[in-house]
């Protein structure tokens, strides 16, 4: 009955259905935020887990032993910094300055790979201490989890690498300030990721 | 904000508003720094006595910091894309808080039910 009444009902305009409304003026963007939000629930996930095992320690070293909260805090400042020195490279690319803004990059690109290094000095350290991955579930997640972020790290200093030869080449053109914008976000959303890494995981990880 | 008019042809107004400034970059700098200084120093200079108390204060800035380093850094507000930004955050973060907040309820009571029980832990059940 209900239905019959819908049908036979005059067809009016539809206020419902919002004819005005655009598409957002650069999809790249938006598109790009959305898959840094699906990151984002790997990282939750990861997170999830060393919340779960973060005191699994099967006998083996716990949080408190194995984690050099001074090396931490190197790599937290490394990664901070990187983060604004980018922003900066952001603010030369509005003002159309190509070689300052490869500068800023280069610096970044710099204190980011000083990060990963020094991760890989800590993680190489750790595993030849016999605490590697294997040891206990806690170990397990912090590796995974820790190792997740820095392979991200890795990889976006590789894409830097190429969008600096590009912008070398190409200069700043319509299509490399879109791609440098989505790195940017990249960037600063895995520093985003490192404060949870460095709060929960180190330092409320040696509390627990 | 003051861009000079040759830089214009270039760009367009939506990539105005994720440029940020020089002033918004040096702030969130400084209020990062503060909140990734003060974690530190209370967990590596023992300044509370109380672990709980401790790791609470330390959750809460870091989700504090997370909200500067969205707005300084990443420039989100409501109007960024339409507001498309803005609803994914909203949409993520429920998801991630039910993701995180599940888990460890759900498995802290799988580890109380499941796990080895200590001899103590083991009489007050059979007490009960």
């Amino acid at each position: 009955m209900n239905s019959i009444a819908i049908d036979k009902a005059p067809s009016e305009p539809q206020d419902f259905l919002c004819l005005e409304e655009g598409h957002p003026h650069n999809g790249t963007l938006l598109g790009f935020w959305l898959y840094l939000m699906s990151d984002c629930f790997i990282f939750a996930s990861l997170f999830a887990c060393n919340a779960v095992l973060g005191t699994s320690y099967a006998g083996g070293p716990s949080a408190h032993d194995v984690l050099d909260l001074p090396g931490l805090a190197v790599n937290t400042a490394l990664l901070l910094v990187s983060s604004v020195t980018f922003g900066f490279a952001m603010l030369e690319v509005s003002r159309q300055r190509k070689r300052a803004m490869l500068v800023w990059l280069g610096i970044s690109g710099l204190l980011a790979a000083m990060f990963v290094g020094l991760e890989i000095h800590e993680f190489v350290g750790m595993i030849a201490e016999g605490a590697g991955p294997d040891r206990s579930a806690f170990l397990s997640s912090f590796f995974t989890l820790v190792g997740t972020h820095g392979l991200h790290v890795s990889l976006g200093i590789v894409w830097l690498i190429v969008l600096m030869f590009q912008l070398g080449k190409y200069g700043l053109n319509e299509a490399n300030i879109r791609r440098l914008r989505c790195l940017s976000m990249f960037w600063h959303f895995l520093d985003l990721v490192w404060i949870g890494v460095f709060s929960y995981v180190y330092l409320v990880g040696v509390l627990r | 904000m003051n861009h000079p008019s040759n830089a214009a042809h270039a760009h367009d107004d939506a990539m105005h508003e994720h440029t940020g400034s020089l002033r918004g970059y040096l702030t969130g700098f400084v209020l990062a720094a503060i909140l990734t200084i003060i974690p530190f120093w209370l967990v590596m200079g023992h300044v509370i006595e109380s672990h709980q108390t401790t790791i609470l204060i330390v959750l809460a800035l870091a989700a504090v910091q997370i909200v500067v380093h969205m707005i300084y850094f990443l420039h989100l507000d409501t109007r960024s894309e339409n507001g498309w930004n803005m609803l994914a955050v909203i949409f993520t973060a429920v998801l991630v808080v039910i993701v995180l907040g599940a888990s460890i309820w759900v498995m802290y009571n799988e580890n109380a039910n499941m796990m080895p029980m200590s001899p103590q832990y083991q009489h007050h059940r059979l007490g009960s």
